[in-house]
């Protein structure tokens, strides 16, 4: 690990509630917690973490937007533009008048790209693209433990920090 | 989670019904009393569509506050213990709507449906239909009325029973009633189904006798909802801005947007494939639906569809737009007034086509045949009625009882719900 990068060490704990309320105890006591990794959604932790809301429904928005937009113009190129058709008996050849047959295409383009541009945002936001080397903490993280991540300095003393870490709590401490 | 400290239940009280909003509601059944009687002085039909649209719209906001605690009960809810008593007040309007309903039909149901008209399945008749006596085995008065004390009666006992194992829990055993409640509304919900699909088809779907649309008891449905969760929206809303109901917090009002937003938009997409599989096929049969729509009650058709799909898609999309109290009451207005539009558009076109049958029949002068109904005074007058009448029995039934089930055994849950 290069001295440019963030120092992290981790409190392994096994149960929820000694999680969440460990956060406040060990900020009280000076320690920059970070983030938990948990195996499972922990209501409350995101509050108590002071985590800032997702921005993935902004890209989800962006995504649909998108979609919308090219398969409206992939039906105006090739039904009204390119080779007009006559939808359902109805000749009028006009991308308004031709509009509900184009819907159904619409809404499944728009959920097509709404969905994967989810997906592919975060899995590249997260680091865990397949074939991407993972970072496991601790054999345990997405079994039944909980990790706790905090941000040292290179000089801080790691004992004293690991005495804090076990008093709230932990199980398990790893620098 | 974490912090388990006690949220006292400050609720305890019944809601008081005030002087002032008897007044108001008595003032506004008035305003439509003399809206009914005034109408029903020129013309008997359209009085009667629009009681008969107006008492659908009550029915189906108090039917779907019973829909929605039974659905509460079986899901086993735990984050709505603290609106279930709103909800059951709601419910409580359910027997009266089916005594006007009851009525309305008795009287008007020639004027509204014209397979009621006398002699139309007699071969030989000058009235007779071939198509209306194809449909003879399931639109005949006798079962029609079967059918219909049959609905009244099966609603209103679950919403009777429902509210009277509700209220005895808040003497003690919380968790006994509370399950008697939920394997009642697991049968309810089976009953509700049936119900409801064919309820729908009596009250509006058989007033275009000719036509019929295999998802139209969805549709309804998707209407019917969306406008009771506005009218407990509402309802709510105004509870807290007087000071009643604190328990409700920002995160209950999430869920409750949610059913708002997320209900908006499957009824958008009921109406469009409605809509959409009739324009593709272009069978006479079925399209005359909406070439009658299409062509004489074009702003409403389109403008109901913008209503209540638009406004509420943009508007309350965000999170942060479902957690605002006064915003989600001003949508909860819109709501209504876009789903008043589109029970007119279910309605009128189809009942005024009956008068205009009856009037060609009778030889009348061809302008009456043709009146197509609109909105004015009398319609806002009848509606303002109804709202009257619905406001004064929720607000009878809220100040019967505390407004929050206090041995509810999810209150606890509910109570630190936070999303």
């Amino acid at each position: 690990m290069s001295a440019a990068e963030k120092k992290f060490v981790y409190g392994i704990f096994n149960d929820d509630e000694v999680v969440v309320n460990a956060i406040g105890t060990l900020r009280s006591q000076g320690l920059k917690v970070k983030d938990v990794i948990s195996p499972f959604p922990i209501h409350g932790l995101d509050h108590e973490l002071g985590l800032a809301r997702t921005r993935i429904s902004i890209c989800a928005f962006i995504y649909g937007m998108t979609g919308l937009s090219l398969a409206l113009l992939m039906m105006y190129y090739m039904n009204i533009f390119d080779w007009p058709m006559d939808i359902g008996g109805k000749p009028s050849f006009a991308f308004y008048k031709n509009l509900p047959a184009f819907i159904p295409v619409t809404f499944e383009s728009t959920v097509l790209c709404a969905a994967h541009g989810m997906v592919i945002t975060f899995l590249l936001r997260s680091k865990i693209l397949p074939g991407v080397e993972p970072h496991i903490i601790h054999p345990r993280m997405a079994d039944d433990h909980f990790v706790m991540a905090i941000q040292v300095k290179e000089d801080t003393d790691l004992a004293k920090v690991e005495s804090l870490v076990k008093a709230a709590g932990a199980v398990e401490f790893k620098s | 989670m974490g912090h388990h400290q006690h949220i006292e239940v400050t609720s305890t009280k019944p809601y008081e019904f005030t002087r002032k909003n008897r007044m108001i509601a008595g003032v506004m059944i008035i305003i439509g009393l003399i809206a009914i009687i005034a109408q029903f002085a020129t013309h008997h039909t359209q009085t009667w569509s629009n009681l008969l649209m107006n008492n659908f719209m009550f029915m189906g906001m108090a039917l779907c506050a019973t829909f929605f605690l039974a659905v509460q009960y079986v899901a086993e809810v735990g984050w709505s213990a603290v609106i279930k008593r709103p909800v059951e007040a709601m419910g409580q309007a359910l027997p009266v709507a089916g005594g006007i309903m009851i009525v309305i039909i008795l009287l008007g149901g020639q004027s509204l449906y014209h397979w009621m008209a006398p002699g139309i399945t007699t071969p030989g008749s000058e009235n007779y239909d071939a198509i209306i006596a194809g449909k003879n085995g399931f639109l005949n008065p006798a079962f029609f009325w079967i059918r219909v004390v049959a609905y009244f009666a099966i609603w209103t006992y679950f919403t009777k029973l429902f509210r009277k194992n509700s209220l005895l829990s808040d003497e003690g055993d919380g968790k006994g009633y509370w399950q008697k409640n939920r394997s009642a509304a697991a049968k309810f919900l089976v009953l509700f189904a049936a119900t409801e699909s064919t309820m729908s088809w009596d009250f509006i779907m058989s007033i275009d006798t000719h036509w019929y649309s295999t998802l139209f008891a969805w549709y309804t449905f998707a209407g019917m909802f969306v406008t009771s969760i506005a009218a407990l929206v509402f309802t709510i809303t105004y509870l807290k801005s007087k000071g009643y109901l604190q328990e409700v917090t920002e995160h209950h009002l999430h869920d409750i947007g949610k059913f708002m937003f997320a209900f908006s938009i499957f009824w958008t997409y009921l109406w469009f494939c409605q809509f959409m599989l009739i324009w593709y096929s272009n069978i006479p049969e079925e399209v005359t639906y909406f070439m009658l729509r299409q062509d004489h009650y074009r702003g409403w058709w389109l403008g109901s569809f913008f209503i209540n799909f638009i406004a509420p898609f943009v508007i309350l999309m965000t999170r942060d737009a479902k957690r605002k109290l006064y915003l989600l009451m001003y949508m909860s207005i819109v709501i209504f007034i876009g789903h008043w539009i589109d029970t007119f558009v279910m309605v009128i076109p189809g009942s005024m086509l009956t008068a205009g049958h009856h009037a060609a029949e009778a030889g009348a002068h061809h302008g009456h045949a043709l009146s197509l109904g609109s909105v004015g005074l009398m319609e806002i007058g009848t509606t303002l009625g109804f709202i009257g009448l619905f406001m004064y029995l929720v607000q009878h039934h809220l100040s019967k009882a505390p407004l929050v089930a206090k041995n509810h055994p999810m209150l606890e849950e509910s109570l630190h719900h936070a999303i």
